[in-house]
């Protein structure tokens, strides 16, 4: 077993896990954040993404060990005082979610995809960037459509900040 | 219609929590004490168990302990079951093979389970499993339904010599085979339907909790009807008192069909919470998921499609062999005989339909239905026929539809269905306008310039749904009733529970069931909750399969709260010393029509748990319960065309446009209609582009993980066309028809017609590769 602390959310929190112990499993058993979730296992799905470093990563291709000392943002972590994130409210206004299970990691693809290409973002380019996330519910029409209204959300709030 | 009433574009209530990682779903459950279940599975298709050695396994770190099929068979567990009984033509019943939990002596499929691993985390399940010693005898094996039907085949059930399930047939084979000899013309086709994983994007999971004080059960589940699998592991499976076991359907990440079943792991995870004293939970990953969900469709067919000179359409003929792979699944049956055949009429007029259906074991996972069960199988079939009989006969598809729409209703076909309403002229016209179907030899030069290839297609589908009426399903076999129940229960302070037998896996009901009763109340839609899925709540109930949940789900609601309503009006009148026939009730407040008085809801309310001023001889309270069973099936109908551009180089396929123009009958939530198409045409375009199970001759599964078996993703799909067409239904009383299979049932044959035109090749099977694509441009030439 081997200690691992994370920043998580703006909080610090440590566990013990076995060195096989995937990220995603660490924070589902250990911290209790079982918003991030696990739909395959071939990285291919993307529902266990989160933020490390500020990067969106696939938390099941990463051993816990491995991502000890780094800075994560899960779910849980996205809204501020009970307001939800540009990207959040876009889903709910344009019914970008069904189930919900692939949700999560498809909001934090989207707030970094959103993140690297603010402003300039189209369907083809949003389309592109989604091919590690999959949804079965959606058909992805109205996650494009949330993806692309946050991020002219998100410019104009920017270009008046200016 | 108001703000949040019915027809209102309101965003899900549901949604705050999913978009903050707050839903609660099965495998999210903690209790304490719980440990981790790992099941040991079948790496053979077809095999003996000889021995099983859990000896070292039951000394490995962590292991509580490992239990096998003897073991449970000795407490009595019973076999799982198909719920619908189906008798073949010379009247003999169905040929079901026993399936057992944990499989004893045979295995029939990769992954049929054979032990349980209980132990204090998951990874030591899953080691402790490698250390359990099979000894297996592997027998010969047969995936393919065309093999297993080949005398000398692999026999798989000893009750079901051949492998043949059942021999059933429907309709007038005689007068089938007149119409079809006296034709003017008859297009003949043979037509797969590709076998599909269902993939709903949450695992299945269970967590079986045994309270060995109250000798009671707790088993959280992926489910889309925990009702049901309560009434089956209670009355079939032996697994405890219905009074005993309480099911919990919580937050479920999609379903598609494939969670309608009770599956041998929640029997086994609840035993083995009793064996061991510890709750237990199971989780598939993906990899299980493929092996061991039910997977669907896979037919074959040979169709005949009979005209008269004047290209209407005499009689329709079809022979199918249907795999439903090593067991009978819960209503395995239904899906190719009564959720299929009884749509083959179509949109179309057909004075004579005979349609034989063999059904077959093979060594694959058992297949049951995946969303539009059976009637996706039935509209490919004949949009491709028909399609196809346009090409020969040299008319354009939609002048040969429109020859052969059913115009009048209520229509009664050959096949058992009778239509209640429709206009699918309507929506071909809509669809047709959507697509500039006309400018479309414009695009295909334009196209030809640029040497690609263009086609366009069209599909005009019918489905039943709201199923069902409950006397009828019964009398085709039909194990269960298919009602719904509601309970509206109003507070003492005027807000509203209101308890559902539907289930809600993404459909979101939380927010559409509400709205019906905001806007009948006149009350906030935040003062309503809705409350499913657990059957120490809620009465009873059928759940959410088949888009039963708006025409048969809410109409039960309706019921409950006309009952709610009277009673209400009645404490009013009495309070406002009015006569209770000029209560009417409108935003928040029951009124005297025609004055100005008024009390508001929540008075009534409050009256009603107070009881300090009732009507003479009235109870207290204010909650009513009602059950609604259905008069008929509904029909929800519609036409979709797709555009595609094909690379002949790469055989790659692009769609430029796909139209949806659907007739649902009334719309709770335009938002929500249009999310549940957009989904269908995901699954049906994944069909039949990208989709298809593999398994090898020898039974192992090819497509067993995301990186084999091709799920639709964003840059694959287009963005949808999309409009409606509604002609309310006569059959229930918010005349809805229903709108969650659609899109997967339309899709498939719009696009492989548009593919066929594009190519000039009508040989061309799904999922349509490129590589397939690329074959058949060139098999052309």
């Amino acid at each position: 077993m081997t200690k691992v602390t994370l920043t998580v959310n703006g909080r610090t929190m440590s566990g013990e896990c076995e060195d096989r112990t995937l990220l995603v499993h660490f924070i589902r058993e250990k911290l209790g954040l079982t918003g991030t979730h696990v739909g395959c296992d071939t990285t291919q799905c993307g529902a266990c993404v989160i933020h490390m470093d500020g990067r969106s990563v696939k938390s099941c291709s990463i051993l816990a060990v491995q991502a000890s000392g780094s800075t994560i943002t899960t779910i849980e972590g996205l809204a501020s005082q009970g307001e939800l994130h540009p990207v959040q409210a876009a889903f709910k206004e344009h019914h970008g979610l069904q189930c919900g299970f692939c949700t999560p990691g498809m909001v934090m693809t989207a707030v970094d995809m959103i993140n690297r290409h603010g402003g300039s973002l189209t369907e083809e380019k949003v389309r592109t960037e989604l091919d590690g996330n999959i949804c079965r519910c959606t058909g992805y029409h109205n996650i494009v459509k949330a993806i692309l209204a946050a991020d002219a959300e998100m410019a104009s709030g920017r270009q008046a900040a200016e | 219609m108001g703000v949040e009433g019915i027809g209102a574009r309101v965003t899900r209530k549901e949604d705050k929590r999913f978009l903050t990682g707050k839903g609660r779903y099965t495998d999210d459950m903690t209790v304490p004490g719980m440990k981790y279940a790992y099941f040991i599975r079948s790496p053979h298709a077809h095999a003996k168990i000889v021995n099983i050695d859990v000896s070292a396994a039951k000394s490995m770190p962590g292991v509580i302990d490992v239990l096998d099929g003897k073991e449970l068979q000795a407490d009595g567990i019973g076999n799982l079951i198909c719920g619908w009984m189906i008798h073949s033509k010379d009247g003999s019943p169905m040929k079901m093979g026993a399936w057992r939990p944990l499989a004893i002596d045979t295995v029939r499929y990769v992954g049929d389970a054979v032990a349980i691993v209980v132990a204090d985390t998951s990874g030591e399940a899953r080691d402790a499993a490698e250390a359990v010693v099979i000894d297996y005898d592997v027998l010969p094996a047969v995936a393919d339904v065309t093999a297993a039907m080949r005398a000398g085949a692999p026999q798989l059930h000893p009750e079901a010599p051949g492998n043949l399930i059942f021999d059933w047939q429907i309709g007038d084979p005689d007068a089938a085979d007149r119409a079809i000899a006296s034709a003017a013309h008859v297009t003949e086709i043979d037509i797969v339907n590709n076998r599909l994983s269902p993939n709903p994007m949450e695992p299945r999971a269970t967590l079986g909790i045994y309270d060995s004080a109250e000798d009671h059960y707790t088993c959280y589940t992926t489910s889309q009807n925990p009702h049901v699998a309560r009434l089956v592991m209670s009355a079939f499976y032996n697994v405890a008192p219905e009074n005993k076991l309480r099911v919990i359907a919580p937050d479920v990440g999609g379903g598609f069909g494939s969670k309608i079943y009770i599956y041998p792991e929640e029997i086994v995870c609840l035993w083995a919470s009793k064996k061991t004293n510890v709750p237990v939970k199971w989780t598939s990953d993906r990899t299980e998921a493929f092996l061991t969900d039910a997977h669907g469709r896979d037919h074959i067919s040979k169709v005949r499609m009979a005209f008269d000179a004047d290209h209407r359409i005499t009689a329709l003929k079809v022979d199918t062999i249907a795999n439903l792979g090593a067991y009978m699944s819960l209503f395995s049956s239904a899906v190719p005989t009564y959720l299929y055949a009884t749509l083959l009429s179509g949109q179309y007029a057909i004075p004579t339909i005979h349609a034989n259906v063999r059904t077959v074991y093979t060594n694959t996972v058992p297949v049951d239905a995946y969303r539009g069960a059976g009637r996706p199988e039935a509209t490919y079939l004949l949009e491709r026929t028909i399609e196809t009989a346009a090409r020969e006969l040299g008319l354009s598809p939609a002048e040969l539809r429109r020859k052969n729409f059913i115009r009048s209703f209520p229509y009664q076909t050959p096949v058992i269905m009778n239509y209640d309403a429709g206009n699918y002229e309507a929506s071909l016209d809509a669809a047709m306008q959507a697509a500039d179907w006309n400018g479309f030899s414009a695009r295909r030069a334009n196209s030809e310039a640029r040497g690609k290839k263009r086609g366009i297609g069209m599909s005009c589908y019918i489905e039943a749904c709201g199923i069902a009426p409950s006397a009828a399903v019964g009398s085709l076999g039909a194990g269960v009733g298919l009602w719904e129940s509601a309970e509206v229960r109003v507070n003492a302070v005027g807000t509203i529970e209101v308890l559902t037998g539907s289930h809600s896996h993404g459909q979101g009901h939380e927010t559409t069931f509400a709205q019906l009763v905001a806007g009948r109340l006149g009350v906030p839609i935040e003062s309503i909750n809705i409350v499913h899925g657990d059957t120490d709540k809620v009465q009873m109930g059928m759940g959410t399969y088949g888009s039963r949940s708006g025409a048969v789900g809410m109409s039960a609601i309706v019921k409950a709260l006309d009952k709610v309503e009277a009673k209400a009006k009645k404490i009013a009148a009495h309070l406002m010393e009015a006569s209770e026939e000029d209560i009417v009730i409108e935003n928040g407040e029951l009124k005297v029509a025609g004055t100005d008085k008024a009390v508001p809801w929540f008075q009534v309310a409050l009256a009603s748990y107070t009881a300090h001023n009732l009507p003479s001889g009235m109870e207290p309270g204010l909650k009513e319960t009602a059950f609604y069973d259905p008069s008929n099936f509904t029909f929800p109908a519609g036409c979709y065309i797709a555009e595609v551009e094909v690379d002949p180089e790469t055989g790659e396929t692009d769609i430029i446009q796909f139209v949806a123009a659907d007739d649902f009958g009334n719309i709770i939530n335009p938002l929500i209609v249009e999310g549940q198409v957009h989904g269908g045409l995901a699954q049906g375009i994944g069909q039949a582009l990208l989709e298809a199970v593999h398994y090898d001759e020898n039974g192992q599964l090819l497509t067993a993980s995301f990186m084999d078996y091709a799920m639709p993703r964003a840059d694959d799909l287009p963005s949808f066309k999309l409009s409606h067409q509604n002609t309310p239904c006569p059959s229930n009383p918010l005349g809805i028809k229903g709108c969650g299979e659609a899109g997967a049932i339309g899709s498939p044959p719009a696009l492989i017609n548009a593919i066929t035109d594009a190519i000039g090749n009508n040989r061309l099977t799904m999922p349509a590769t490129s590589m397939k694509v690329w074959q058949a441009i060139h098999a052309a030439h």
